[in-house]
């Protein structure tokens, strides 16, 4: 998910905007094909979400009629929710594992310096630029040579691995906009180092901290390879789809992924609402 | 000198230089835990599969292998599977194309067409990123159905005659990348977007005031300043790609003639469970990813990795 | 009051000794001594890059000196964090909180200290930058010179010994600039505290400050009253940097009177002893373009004034209080003179055929080298005259 800032208006200005070309069909022809564009884009979304409506009890492939029944008993196929329930702890668990350890070190990488940096940043930036097929094979072999079992926990492990590197990335650009002059500041007014952290750095990471926890939550309930290799014979929600489109998914797994789109779709626009009415207090 | 105080400013920084304190414990207490996480489940991980890949199987033993120095396992999966390998670096490098023209339009609308009009460009922005909140599978799963031949979209070609009865769309190499170009097109639109949404209008101002047509303005003047966003884009689509198998599985949107290198990785270690084998196409895989990323690394250097 | 920290009503002695730092790459300060007595207003001028913010930095500790020490009230202070020194900055960019309201900011410092009553005094300071108003509010709500107004009240509450403040006035536009150095000055003798003051604009420093330090390349080249800097620089630096001058290469052929004979390729000119930093041998002769006045004809000579010519002048232009002239004198080069618009209309023509007049006393006396050293070092060393300041 991103942070979708407000943009900048610019002045206005007497020519002609280069930008648009003047002729009667070129200036219609990127809002048509965007438009087209997003109606493909989201087709599949509508279409979950009908089907969800689906009076279908074990293959939701074709149309049987309207109900309401998936929406309200959800968990009447068991496994959805059990599945659904992991991949909730498994986010969770694994968002606040990698944002503490990722946020830490983002705030070195912008704030200290040291040596070994650019193989620090190779480090960093693998696990984003390795397919996740390897990724998951390599878990997968070195819980074999370990002896570990799958499970839950192998999940967790996995999914903080490949979401810290994301938290540094989004962190580091918070902390990189981040004035120095506001902690020198701190400290010029007699604020200890543990002060100057706690009562003005931390406040201002907090929305890069909280984007990053956000997307690495994302990033983790979403996620199928890596979790199929290292999940043994628990299910996330992503794992219970895959193995159960062989035979045929239940309208209740629609339900979900609805319900999860929706909220999801709402948090951003209720933040966009709210940011917005933030600037314009500011500007009054 | 005008043009470069004008030129596109670098990721959101305040314009101060951070002024860097010298290492000392607090960096070393601040890195130290994510690092050795790091090393422990991304490092080690490598190390072990590369050790797997060198394996030998015990013949008769089910998923068994004593570690040895069987270099003869790359030789076996590159003569067994070299047309997946082929066929994944094919199918990934069109669904990068694919990506790239179709997300280009839309990001260059989003980010100066409609620049100003903040709501607007907010909500297309929220519906570029919407496909990320439905699980990826089940929107991979609609798009089969809506392909399958039960579905509207064959029925309709059926009917106009663009179709043979004998003819379907899944299972085949098409619907592959085409499930494997919408997947990934946000992944494209968004770094395509963050750059074109920084480009000084000014300097398109410029290019008309120098005699410049809207298509020459585009060729010359935003289209290369756009590059950096082509390239993030182009690596967030084709290095995923290359290892998708689940738009490539026979349950979604292909089938046995269209399996990619992952599908023949997963198969390896999960169901048939040769591990040597899988371990050494994964090193494989990698190794060419590795190559391809140095390449970029050469050019724009470490400080922009991350 | 917090006794650690050492705070007084009033302000306390500021010494530099010995100060050097080096940064990886280049020296920024090469070797400072200086002492600023307490109450005082003292300015640091420069040009950007000669080390003044670095000197700052120093004195707040935000940095550490490579060799030197820094002495406040007479007690060292180089080792110790800036939380700890009784010192408080007023940063260029204003540096305010974005996640605190104003009286938030303001009180900070206080509360840091844990002072009593600590939002009462706050107000009490945003009442003296006249700003009580608007102390709910978050700084981005806020115009620049309120910001710049609560940032100094952020720092005078503290009553700190030493009240630093780094170009503090750079993005305020000119009306308002005026505004506040006269504010600025009226709060500093009001509250007694010593003032260090670091900014390239030297009318600033000029305006406000009771002792000015001019800096170049990582030390200072004249520390003295405005007036002392102004009429008698030392270096062609100062002489540069500090309005214009015109320096005028000759020799000096004796010495009688308390005045210097010095030989130009224009002439001889008359140079007070007491004015010149060099007693024979090669020299520069400066003197002010304001000071000088052109004749049409050649002037009687008396024994007051120095005369050259004649030249003809090659550039007349209109700046509204005066109007300035450039002046080609066969052998010496372009003059530049500045006369105040007494009457309506030029006086003068391109063109024209004139001497130039100006008293002695106004003349000075600099190292031979000095048109060398001049500021704005983009222009190719002309002649004679040197420009303003970069």
């Amino acid at each position: 998910m991103t942070t979708i800032e407000a943009s900048t208006a610019t002045a206005p200005f007497a020519r002609p905007n280069p930008v648009r070309p003047k002729i009667g069909l070129g200036r219609w022809l990127l809002p048509t094909y965007v438009t087209i564009a997003f109606v493909l884009l989201l087709i599949p979304i509508v279409y979950t979400f009908v089907f969800s409506f689906n009076a279908a009890n074990r293959s939701n492939i074709s149309w049987n009629g309207f109900t309401f029944d998936n929406w309200l008993n959800v968990c009447s196929q068991a496994d959805v929710c059990v599945a659904f329930g992991n991949s909730l702890i498994v986010g969770g668990v694994s968002t606040v594992l990698a944002t503490a350890l990722g946020t830490a070190i983002a705030i070195a990488l912008v704030r200290y310096r040291f040596r070994a940096r650019s193989a620090i940043s190779v480090l960093l930036f693998l696990p984003m630029a390795t397919p996740e097929v390897v990724i998951g094979a390599g878990l997968a072999a070195q819980f074999l040579t370990a002896g570990i079992s799958k499970g839950l926990g192998t999940i967790i492990i996995a999914h903080t691995m490949f979401c810290l590197s994301f938290v540094v990335v989004t962190v580091r650009a918070r902390v990189l906009s981040l004035d120095p002059a506001l902690e020198e500041a701190g400290r010029d007014l007699y604020g200890s180092p543990t002060q100057v952290f706690w009562r003005i750095t931390f406040p201002l990471l907090l929305p890069g901290i909280i984007a990053a926890a956000l997307l690495s939550f994302s990033l983790s309930f979403d996620d199928f390879i890596i979790t199929y290799f290292t999940s043994g014979t628990v299910q996330t929600f992503p794992v219970y789809v895959y193995v159960a489109a062989q035979r045929g998914i239940p309208p209740q797994a629609n339900v979900i992924a609805s319900a999860v789109f929706l909220i999801a779709i709402a948090a951003v626009l209720v933040f966009q609402v709210v940011a917005a009415a933030r600037a314009r207090r500011r500007r009054a | 000198m005008a043009l470069t105080a004008l030129a596109p400013a670098g990721a959101g920084s305040s314009g101060a230089a951070p002024e860097r304190r010298r290492g000392g414990l607090i960096a070393l207490a601040l890195l130290t835990p994510g690092l050795a996480y790091l090393a422990l489940f991304f490092l080690v991980p490598f190390i072990s599969l590369l050790m797997t890949s060198f394996g030998i199987n015990v013949p008769d033993q089910y998923g068994v292998f004593d570690y040895g120095f069987r270099w003869e396992n790359y030789v076996d999966v590159i003569a067994a599977y070299w047309p997946q390998f082929l066929r994944s670096f094919w199918f990934a490098l069109l669904a990068t194309v694919f990506a790239l023209l179709i997300g280009y339009p839309i990001a260059y609308y989003i980010g100066v067409r409609i620049r100003e009009r903040t709501l607007l460009r907010n909500l297309l922005l929220v519906l570029v990123i919407a496909p990320f909140f439905i699980s990826f599978l089940l929107r991979t799963l609609a798009w089969k159905q809506i392909l399958s031949d039960e579905g509207p979209v064959v029925s309709v070609l059926h009917f106009i005659g663009l179709m043979g009865p004998q003819d379907h769309i899944t299972g085949t190499a098409f619907s592959v990348v085409f499930g494997l170009t919408y997947n990934f097109i946000p992944f494209m639109t968004l770094p395509l977007f963050a750059t074109l949404d920084r480009l000084d209008k000014r300097l398109l101002e410029a290019g008309s005031d120098l005699y410049a047509s809207p298509r020459q303005t585009f060729f010359r003047i935003t289209l290369p300043l756009s590059l950096p966003g082509i390239v993030s884009g182009t690596l967030l689509t084709f290095i995923p790609a290359t290892g998708d198998y689940v738009n490539a599985s026979q349950s979604f949107l292909g089938s046995s003639s269209t399996a990619m290198i992952g599908n023949v990785i997963q198969s390896k270690f999960l169901i048939t469970v040769n591990y040597p084998q899988a371990a050494a196409l994964s090193i494989l895989l990698m190794a060419v990813i590795v190559v391809i990323v140095s390449v970029y690394v050469r050019r724009s250097g470490t400080d922009d990795l991350l | 009051m917090n006794a650690a920290t050492d705070f007084g009503a009033a302000g306390a002695d500021l010494e530099l000794r010995g100060i050097r730092k080096e940064f990886p790459g280049f020296t920024a300060i090469e070797e400072l001594d200086l002492v600023i007595p307490a109450g005082s207003f003292f300015a640091l001028l420069g040009p950007s890059g000669c080390g003044k913010t670095t000197t700052l930095r120093l004195v707040a500790g935000l940095e550490q000196p490579s060799a030197g020490q820094v002495l406040i009230g007479g007690k060292d202070v180089t080792s110790l964090a800036p939380h700890k020194r009784p010192v408080n900055t007023v940063f260029q960019s204003y540096a305010l909180f974005p996640h605190m309201t104003v009286i938030e900011n303001v009180a900070f410092g206080l509360k840091r200290r844990k002072v009593a009553d600590a939002t009462a005094k706050a107000h009490e300071a945003l009442r003296l930058v006249e700003l009580d108003h608007v102390a709910d509010r978050r700084p981005t709500q806020l115009s620049g010179g309120q910001q710049q107004r609560v940032a100094l009240a952020r720092a005078v509450v503290n009553r700190p010994a030493l009240l630093l403040l780094d170009e503090p006035l750079g993005a305020l536009d000119l009306k308002l600039r005026r505004q506040m150095q006269v504010e600025l000055k009226s709060i500093q003798s009001e509250v007694g505290l010593t003032f260090l003051h670091v900014t390239h604009d030297q009318e600033e420093a000029m305006t406000m400050a009771d002792t000015v330090a001019v800096m170049n390349k990582g030390r200072i080249e004249q520390l003295g009253s405005p007036q002392e800097l102004y009429e008698r620089p030392r270096t062609g630096f100062v002489a540069t940097f500090l309005g214009q001058s015109n320096l005028v290469p000759g020799t000096v052929e004796s010495e009688a009177n308390g005045m210097l004979t010095v030989r130009t390729a224009g002439g001889v000119v008359l140079v007070p002893v007491d004015r010149s930093v060099v007693r024979s041998g090669r020299i520069t002769v400066g003197v002010r373009p304001e000071k000088l006045m052109l004749h049409a004809a050649e002037p009687a000579r008396d024994g007051d004034h120095n005369v050259l010519g004649p030249g003809r002048i090659t550039d007349v232009s209109f700046t509204g209080v005066s109007t300035q002239y450039l002046v080609e004198i066969p052998g010496v080069g372009t003059i530049s003179v500045f006369s105040q618009n007494l009457v309506y209309g030029a006086v003068f023509s391109e063109g024209d055929e004139v001497w130039i007049a100006g008293q002695r006393e106004h003349t000075f006396g600099l190292e031979a080298d000095a048109r060398d050293a001049v500021a704005d070092p983009d222009l190719a060393p002309d002649p004679v005259t040197a420009g303003e300041a970069a």
